[in-house]
Parts: structure tokens; sequence; C-alpha cells
């Protein structure tokens, strides 16, 4: 009893604590509302319809972004699409049908390895596999599949976590009933882990569309005066314009508007995804009955 | 009728009227081990066609893996090791060339937590039905597994709009019931199922019980020494994963044979 700490202690201990705990909360808040600031008051006066829809102009240093924020939507659906059946078939492998094992370990490490990579050395060996060895050349194909590879932990875990949230019960039920292993995962399982897949899809778009080095080798052209007419042109990718607007233009303090602006829609659009995944993910919850 | 599969077994299902006297499942010497804690040893009873079967026990004495073992729902356990025989028409469901899948559709399950798909009672329904190909008079199938299960008075007004979790728990349970009937099993296994529900909800699925075993197997696990009197005509007594007593239910309660079935049934255990 002796050792015992005052309750006056204690509670010392907890305002501590929750003051410090409390104020690392505001400052991460007081940081992303600088950032934000920051780019809508020197990029707001760049954003105009014309910013939207209109080529870049006299290198660069007019005109808008039309080109690579279509260009930064195909490569980033183009990377989900090729990335989705993958990730999924191997969350459903991992989660329904293989055994708790070295092999299963192993595997999981290895997915876990892969996100913590870093994006440039995906962005070399989409350049050595995809650009060059398989001989697809520098287009959305090649870039679609090297950001394919980058989010591909990233959604073989959310569908893991979405999969093994699904109580076992459900499966018991479908099995019982004499359905297959397939059949109680494709009309059951699946349906009930499916917003957290979609959740999953959303935070994948947002991470891709952002990436600059998986694609400045493998997708990304400094300049094209069309939109890509097949999977196999290259293509401008806003942030790939934003980062040669601000290191390669020889005229970079020209484009300085221009380059708030493309940051501003860059940003802006990884916000509304990412508050697209929070709402899917309330919403999955308040519908979730079991 | 028979756009049933044809069965894997080898067997033809009885007319679900005609109820024979031979033992349709039979385990023989049947012993089960999760990794290398033995969780069964050594059982080996016969359940009749057309009566309900009680196994009781106290709790961990292996019912529940006991009945799950009886259309292969353990399969799905890791570092399980089975030896013994499970016999269903006198085929052996643990047989290299046995199809479980098969064994699940003929052998039917009501868990102890009622756990109804998250889709409409309609598609809870309808789900085995559509599994095991019996998409004719969909809509007659399901209505008569409701009133089969006591259910159909109470959601028919709705079957399409609410879902299963929409129901209480005792009419969640019946949901399963009428799921698992849907697909007119031969056997019925219940596992505690109505461990989670409450007294009037508990006497309406005894009442069923009843009902049902005019034309169907019925196993139950039950924790309730009462429960298993009054709805079985054999019971089983289970103790850490041995079989101590099986016998008529009534003279096993008034007479047991065995002095541990005695002590537990007089309240001195469990």
């Amino acid at each position: 009893m002796s050792r015992r700490r005052s309750a006056r202690a204690r509670r010392l201990t907890e305002v501590v604590a929750f003051s410090l705990f409390g104020a690392a909360t505001v400052v991460g808040l007081f940081a992303l509302g600088i950032i934000l600031y920051y780019i809508i008051s020197r990029g707001g006066g760049a954003l105009s319809w014309e910013f939207l829809t209109a080529f870049p102009r006299k290198g660069m240093t007019a005109g808008g972004i039309y080109p690579a924020l279509v260009g930064s939507l195909y490569l980033t659906a183009g990377a989900i699409v090729l990335a989705l059946p993958l990730a999924l078939g191997a969350a459903i492998f991992l989660v329904e049908y293989a055994r708790e094992g070295p092999w299963v370990r192993a595997i999981r490490i290895g997915v876990n390895t892969l996100a913590g990579v870093p994006s440039i050395v995906f962005g070399l060996l989409g350049l050595a596999l995809f650009v060059k060895a398989l001989g697809i050349g520098v287009s959305v194909l090649a870039g679609s599949l090297t950001l394919g590879l980058l989010i591909l932990p990233l959604l073989v875990r959310t569908a893991e976590e979405a999969l093994r949230s699904v109580p076992r019960s459900f499966r018991e039920g479908g099995l019982a009933l004499g359905a297959t292993r397939w059949r109680t995962i494709r009309t059951i399982v699946l349906p009930a882990a499916l917003p957290g897949i979609l959740t999953g899809i959303v935070l994948g778009l947002s991470r891709a569309i952002g990436e600059t080095a998986p694609i400045m080798f493998t997708a990304a052209a400094f300049f094209t005066p069309r939109l890509p007419a097949s999977p196999l042109d290259e293509v401008m990718a806003l942030p790939y314009h934003i980062f040669v607007m601000a290191t390669e233009s020889p005229n970079a303090w020209k484009t300085k508007d221009l380059q708030y602006g493309a940051v501003l829609v860059l940003v802006g659009l990884v916000l509304v995804l990412n508050l697209g995944a929070i709402l899917l993910r309330a919403h999955a919850r308040r519908r979730k009955v079991w | 009728m028979n756009e049933r599969s044809s069965f894997s077994l080898g067997v033809r299902a009885p007319q679900s009227s005609s109820c024979q006297v031979e033992p349709i499942l039979r385990v023989s010497n049947l012993s089960l081990w999760y990794g290398k804690q033995q969780a069964l040893r050594n059982v080996t009873l016969s359940f009749p066609v057309c009566r309900a079967t009680a196994v009781i026990g106290p709790s961990g004495c292996g019912k529940s893996t006991l009945i799950r073992s009886l259309n292969r729902m353990n399969d799905l356990v890791p570092h399980l090791r089975i030896e013994g025989e499970v016999l269903f028409h006198g085929q052996d469901i643990y047989a290299r060339d046995a199809d479980p899948v098969e064994v699940r559709r003929r052998i039917g399950m009501v868990f102890q937590k009622p756990n109804p798909f998250p889709k409409s009672i309609y598609e809870n329904v309808a789900f085995g039905l559509r599994v095991n190909g019996l998409k004719d008079h969909l809509d007659d199938r399901v209505e008569n597994a409701l009133r089969r299960a006591a259910l159909w008075d109470e959601v028919k007004d709705y079957l399409r709009k609410k879902s299963g979790f929409d129901l209480s728990g005792g009419q969640q349970q019946r949901l399963c019931l009428a799921r698992a009937l849907a697909v007119e099993p031969e056997v019925l296994l219940m596992d505690e199922p109505c461990s989670a529900l409450d007294p009037v909800a508990t006497a309406k699925i005894e009442d069923l019980i009843q009902e049902l075993k005019k034309d169907m197997t019925i196993v139950i696990v039950t924790h309730n020494m009462q429960q298993a009197a009054r709805v079985s005509d054999e019971t089983a007594f289970l103790l850490l994963g041995e079989l101590v007593e099986f016998a008529p239910t009534e003279q096993l309660f008034t007479r047991p044979s065995d002095p541990r079935t005695e002590a537990y049934i007089t309240g001195k255990f469990g």
C-alpha cells in the first residue's frame, strides 16, 4: 500500500497525458489547416472552368490542366481495374481457403513488405518490366500496371479485413444448407464484405492519383497535344504536370499560379476521395446489423 | 419433387412421410481431436428415424462437437482429426468419396445463435432452394417452409421488405429453422437452438420439434435437462467426450443406470 501513489499524483499524470495528446492533435490539425489555407489562397485564383477544361498554352504559362486531369483519371481507374481482381483473389484465398501456416505467414509478410517499398522503386520496376521487358512502352497501360502494383497491398489488406469482419456464422449458415464454399463466399460473404472492399477501393484511388514516381518513367509525358487515343499512348498526369511546371519549365515563376491551381485540384480530389471512403465506412457501419 | 440432384452417397432418400424403424444415422467408434486435445472418445450410438434424440451433458463435454461432426460442419476447423465412422443410410460420410456438400444438404442444421443472412426474409429461405436447384414454385416452397416453422403469419406482409435481422431473436431462429426445412433434409441437427431465446420463444421452438419429428429425424443438443425431457424420445448423456448413457428419455431421467448420469441429472455437478 505504501507504494501506491496518491490520488493527486495520479490525477496530475492524467491531466498531463490528456494535454499532451490533445496538443498533438491540435498540431496535426493546425499543419493540415495551414497547408490547405496556403493552397486555397494561392491556387484559388487560378481555378476556373477553363482551367479544368483547356489544354496548357504558351509553354504551360497559360491555359488549363485538362489533359493532365483526364490522364490522372485514366491511370488511376486503370490501376484499380487491373489490381482489384488480383487483390480480391488474394484476399479470398488468404481468408477463406488458406490454412494458417508458414506459407500464409510468408505471403502476408510479403504483402506488408510490398506496402513499404518506396514508390520510386515501383517506378523503376515498371520501367524495367512493363515498359522495356514486356515492350509495352511508356503508356497508360504501363503506368496503370505500375500504379496497380503500388496499391495492391493496400487493396489486399482492406479486402482481407472486410472479409474477416464477416461473422463465421454466415459461412456456417450457407454451408449447412448444402452450398459449396465458393457459392457461400460469392453469394453471402462477398456481399456482406462489399462496403469494406469499396472503402479500400476508394482509398486505393486516392493513393494512386497522387503518386508521381511510379508514373514518371512508365506513363507520363511532359506535354501531349491531345488526349491518349489508346491505352498504349503516353499521357499527361496531374502530379507529374505539377512536378514539370515547378522544376523543368524554363520559366517556372510564370507558372506559379497554375501550379497552385493544379495542386489545389489534386489535393481536392484526394480529399474528396478520402471523404468518400469515410462516408462509405460510416454508412456501412450504420447498416451493419451483425 | 424429383429434381433433387442424384445422391453421391448412392442411396435414395426415403419419402419424407414414411418413417422406417432402422437407424438413419449411426455413429460408430467416433473419436475426435482438436490438435492434441481429444474431444470425443470412442462414441457409438444410433439415431432412430423420426424420433427426437437429445444430447445432454455439462459444458465442454463434447456435445456440440458431436452434433457438428454429424454433418461435417467441423470440416472448417483446422488441426482436426477424426477416427471412426458416421454412417448415414449405412454410408460413411467421412469416406473418401463422400461429398460433404451433399451430406449437409440432407442433414440440415440450426445453430446456437440465430444466424440469418443479411438478406430479405424471402431470400433467406430461398437461398438453400436456389443452391440446391429447387427453383420451381419458389414462392410456394418459401411459404411452405415458413409455415412449417410457424413464422408465416408473422412475416407474410413484408417477406421482401424486411431483412432477417429486423426480426426478434425468436423469430430469427424460426427463420433459420424455415431456411433449413426448405431444402427438405432428412435429419435436422439443432445445436442448443434455444439458448439465446426467451421462454416464450423457446416454447414455440419446442412445439415445432414435436411437430417436425413426425416426418424427420431430429438431434438436439441442449444444456437444459428439462428441455431434453420435454422434447426428446431418446437421450444421450455425454461426459468428457465419452458417451456415458444412451437410453429412452423417460428411462434415463427416472432410472439412470450409470451413477454419473444420476449425479448429473440430480444436479450434483454441471
